[in-house]
This record gives structure tokens, C-alpha cells and sequence, in this order.
């Protein structure tokens, strides 16, 4: 089988329409970098010419220019809040993950279980954080546990549902097969379940990543002033007190450079696992 | 019942069905007093309308359910690796490629993938697809797909192989050249079989004997000794004595189908 299609592929029949396909296909791969590239380029510009043109003060706006400036300048208080809000956040989607995953599959393993503290997962993820933040701030004397505790409380949610659901998704004629074949209930967790799982973990792993990073943002927002060390969203909160927009942008880009580098990341685990089976991850020739 | 005609030889059997029943939430008859018995090395069709409990059947053959009345009996008892089974979906781990889903019974019996290697290619080989060991399910064809689930039914050389409906998803060519391989490979491995169908021609091409079903409540109405003179090959679907065994057969089943009414 493979053989007549090779041999079909190396002869040189290559019609216009092929020709044509494989020039649009080219395209498209050099327009999905050079085009978002573009308007980057086109936004900062337009975003100078309006500052310059327009004679915006910097304590109202600040210039492309005076942002890279503050950021280089400013690198020396940026760089260890980047490292305090990056750990933070890692930290807080490490626990999300471990939490969660157990959770899951705690609740799968026993119905009981599920339906004893399902109700509570869901109240703790629908209380807004903000609101539990303060009490946290209260009730925990490290504030970098109470900013973790914060982030986490944010993240685990994601994992734990998708992580249920995943559990239970398992192909039933496959769940038969584990029955006849006479498999243990370790066994059909881990060849089983937790495999067929492993999509939806992973989908709420991404939503996690950026949800932890969210929690880290609004935990240093009402604590991260005390103990633990400025993070950027502290930073950013401090330098909008006085009015030191230069730093404020700064803050803001780096927070938002680590959400994307955090959705990057979870993303590439995501097609690196599932690339060889999971249709979504799969890439189709035509 | 009257028409069940005595087996013409005196192979051993291997699993007895008495008065079988089963009833779903109460008052739904699924199964009423089935008869079987399973001959080492033979191939029976259970043959019948949606609904003649030919799948519960196979469903309590397997153990996945339990009967309401009646007892399955195993010849000297039964163990793990007694059954194999076919589903109508190929029903393979898509995260696995084609060696590893073949592995599966061995590996839940506790046994290394190295350790069972030559078994897990033997297996392969008979269904033609030692070269695809590595590929993933997503990567073949709906009927290689049915391959790697025979192989994997087949693996642990169980003493019977469940089918249900194993190639009614597939299209017609590929339904043809799949019957026939399973015809080789019954000659080669001598299984057991029971094989859940509901088309006539491909009961009457594979079958020894073809247990024809009834619906509403599911029963077996008549029993059919297919014992052509003939060898089964790709002729025999072309010969009169198929024609014969498959009008008898047609015949059989529109009985059954009007009893059902």
C-alpha cells in the first residue's frame, strides 16, 4: 500500500493544480509569522507618532521609546519581580496540577468521594479571588503562602474538571475488553483511564497556566507588599502610585510576555504528547 | 427446535449454554432459555434480526453480564485467557501503536513487552501486518484496523474468540477479503469461534453451524449445519451448494423474523 503511493509521489506528473496548492501553501506558512509581525511593527509605530504628534505627556502616556528606556533603566527592580511573580506563578500551577490531578482522580476512583466534595471545588472556584484574597492575607502569616494559596486556589479548577471528565471518557467497548481480559483497578487507571485522559488534562493545563498566572497577579495586587518581595503586578501597582507610567508599561509587558511564554510552553508539552495519536494534535496532509 | 440436527462429529465441547435467560430493568426480555453448545475448534454464526439478543449473548458469554436464568459452563473451568474478542469498532488504544494494543493481554497478565515479543509478531504475521507494528491506529485503514484487533483477540491463543458484528462497519470489498482471511486463519490456528452477524451470505460462508435468532424476546429458533462437500475458498461463494445452504438460511431467518411480529 505505501509502496504504489511512494512510487505515484516520485514520478514528475506534478499538475498546475498541484503547483498552484503548494505555492499557497508556502504563502500561507510566510504570512502566519510575517503578518502578526507586521501589526506589532504598525502599533508601536502608530503608538509613537500618536504620542509624538499629539504631545502626550508620559505621566499620561508614555512613548515605545520611554517604555524600552524605563525597562533597561528600571531591569535591576524588574528583573527580581519577574523572578518573584514567575515562581509564584509556576509554583501555584505545579500545586494546580498535583492538586488537581489527585483530586480527579480520587473523585473517579470513588462516587462517593465526588459526591461528597464535588459541591466545594465548584464553590471555591466561583468565589471571585479577589474577594477571598484579604481573608487569606488575614489568616496565613507568610504572604507569599497566602499570594500561593491565592494563585492556586485560581488554577486547580481547569485541571481538576477536565481532569474528571477525561477520567471518565474512556471507550466502553475498551472498558469490556479491561473486564474480560480481567484487569485490576490499578491497571485500568493507568492503561486505561488516565491515557485517555491525558487530552483533556492537558487542555486544562493550558487554561491553568494562564489562570495561575492571573491568581499570582491579583494575590500581589492586596498582598504582595509585605514579606515576600515585589512581583511585577506589585511593581506596576507601586509605580502607578507614582506615577511612573515608564515602569508601570514596563511591568505590564513582562507580565504579559510571561502569559504568553506560559501558553507557549503548556502548548508545545501538549502537541510533544499528543502528536502521534490525538487527531487534535495531528497534522493532516489535504 | 425441532430442526436442530445432530452434530456430525464428536468434538469435545467447550462451553454449554443452558436455558440461558436474561431480563433487563425487570420486564424487558432480552434472552429467553437459550441452548448452545460450543464444540472445541468450531465456527458458529449467531445469525438474526436488531434486538434477538444476539449481542447479550455474546455479552454473557464473555462475563460483562450475568445471566437471569440458566448456566454457561466451561469445560474445566474457565481462566483469563480463555477469551478473545472482536468488537464491530476496531476498539484499540489510540495513544498505543499496533504491537503495543496487541500486548494488551499479556500486559494484564503481568507479562513484559520483551517477553512476549515473538508471540505479539506471530500474531501480527497471521493478519499480515508484521511491518506496521510501530505505526498508530490513526495511521491505518478501517479494515488493518480490524486486523490489529484479531491479532490482538488472537495473542493469547484463547480457547474461544468472540465476535460481535466485527466487520458490519466496513465496506464490502474490504468485508470480503476479511472473511476470507479469517477462513486461513481458523485453518492455521484451529480457533473457536462464535461470530455475531446479520448478514445471511457471510453466516453461510464461514459458519459450521448458524444459530438463527428471533426478536421480541430474543430466542434461538432454528440450527443449521453448514457441511459443504465443497472447500471453503473464495469458489465456494460461487458454488451451488452455497446458493443452497444461503436460500435454506434466508428461508430460516424469515421465519424467525415473522415469529418476531
Amino acid at each position: 500500500m505505501t509502496a504504489t503511493e511512494s512510487t505515484a509521489m516520485g514520478s514528475h506528473s506534478v499538475d498546475p493544480e498541484e503547483v498552484q496548492r503548494e505555492r499557497r501553501a508556502l504563502v500561507t506558512r510566510i504570512a502566519k509569522w510575517t503578518l502578526p509581525s507586521l501589526v506589532l511593527v504598525l502599533s508601536i509605530l502608530s503608538w509613537h507618532l500618536y504620542v509624538t504628534i499629539g504631545e502626550v505627556p508620559h505621566y499620561i502616556l508614555p512613548g515605545p521609546f520611554h517604555v524600552a528606556k524605563s525597562t533597561f533603566e528600571d531591569w535591576a527592580v524588574l528583573w527580581p519581580a519577574l523572578l518573584v511573580t514567575g515562581r509564584l506563578t509556576l509554583l501555584a500551577l505545579a500545586m494546580a496540577i498535583i492538586g488537581g490531578g489527585l483530586l480527579a482522580v480520587a473523585f473517579t476512583q470513588s462516587k462517593w468521594a465526588e459526591m461528597s466534595f464535588f459541591p466545594y471545588a465548584v464553590i471555591l472556584q466561583v468565589t471571585p479571588v479577589i474577594a477571598i484574597a484579604p481573608l487569606l492575607q488575614i489568616y496565613v502569616d507568610s504572604a507569599f503562602i497566602a499570594a500561593l494559596l491565592c494563585a492556586w486556589i485560581v488554577a486547580f479548577f481547569p485541571i481538576l474538571s477536565n481532569t474528571t471528565i477525561g477520567l471518565k471518557s474512556a471507550d466502553h467497548n475498551l472498558r469490556d475488553l479491561f473486564t474480560i481480559y480481567g484487569a485490576t483497578r490499578g491497571q485500568r487507571l493507568i492503561h486505561l483511564d488516565m491515557p485517555s485522559a491525558l487530552p483533556f488534562f492537558l487542555g486544562g493545563l493550558k487554561i491553568a497556566g494562564g489562570l495561575a498566572l492571573i491568581g499570582a497577579v491579583v494575590a500581589e495586587f492586596v498582598i504582595g507588599r509585605s514579606g515576600a518581595g515585589l512581583g511585577l503586578a506589585a511593581t506596576l501597582l507601586e509605580a502607578s502610585y507614582r506615577f511612573n507610567f515608564g515602569r508601570l508599561y514596563a511591568a505590564l509587558i513582562l507580565i504579559s510576555l510571561m502569559g504568553v511564554v506560559i501558553f507557549a510552553i503548556t502548548s508545545v508539552i501538549s502537541h510533544l504528547i499528543l502528536r502521534s495519536w490525538h487527531e487534535s494534535a495531528v497534522r493532516r496532509d489535504h | 427446535m425441532s430442526s436442530v440436527k445432530p452434530a456430525l462429529d464428536d468434538r469435545p465441547p467447550l462451553l454449554t449454554m443452558r436455558r440461558i435467560g436474561k431480563t433487563f430493568s425487570g420486564d424487558i426480555v432480552a434472552l429467553r432459555e437459550m441452548d448452545l453448545t460450543v464444540k472445541v475448534g468450531e465456527f458458529i454464526s449467531l445469525l438474526g434480526p436488531s434486538g434477538c439478543g444476539k449481542s447479550t449473548a455474546i455479552r454473557l458469554i464473555a462475563g460483562l453480564l450475568h445471566p437471569t436464568n440458566g448456566v454457561i459452563r466451561w469445560t474445566g473451568g474457565q481462566s483469563e485467557d480463555d477469551l478473545g474478542i472482536v468488537f464491530q469498532e476496531p476498539t484499540l488504544m489510540p495513544w498505543a501503536t499496533v504491537a503495543k494494543n496487541v500486548w494488551l493481554p499479556f500486559r494484564l497478565q503481568g507479562q513484559s513487552f520483551n517477553s512476549v515479543k515473538a508471540e505479539i509478531h506471530e500474531a501480527l504475521e497471521l493478519v499480515g501486518l508484521e511491518n506496521f507494528s510501530k505505526a498508530y491506529p490513526r495511521e491505518l485503514s478501517g479494515g488493518m484496523k480490524m486486523r490489529v484487533s484479531i491479532a490482538r483477540a488472537m495473542v493469547t491463543k484463547p480457547r474461544l474468540i468472540l465476535m460481535d458484528e466485527p466487520f458490519a462497519a466496513l465496506d464490502e470489498i474490504t468485508r470480503l477479503k476479511l472473511d476470507n482471511d479469517l477462513l486461513e486463519l481458523k485453518k492455521k490456528i484451529g480457533c473457536t469461534v462464535i461470530f455475531v452477524t446479520h448478514s445471511v451470505f457471510e453466516s453461510v460462508f464461514l459458519s459450521d453451524r448458524i444459530v438463527v435468532m428471533a426478536a421480541r424476546p430474543g430466542r434461538v429458533v432454528r440450527e443449521l449445519e453448514i457441511n459443504p462437500t465443497y472447500p471453503r475458498d473464495e469458489n465456494f461463494s460461487t458454488s451451488t451448494e452455497y446458493a443452497n445452504y444461503t436460500r435454506l438460511t434466508s428461508d430460516a431467518l424469515r421465519e424467525a423474523m415473522e415469529h418476531g411480529e
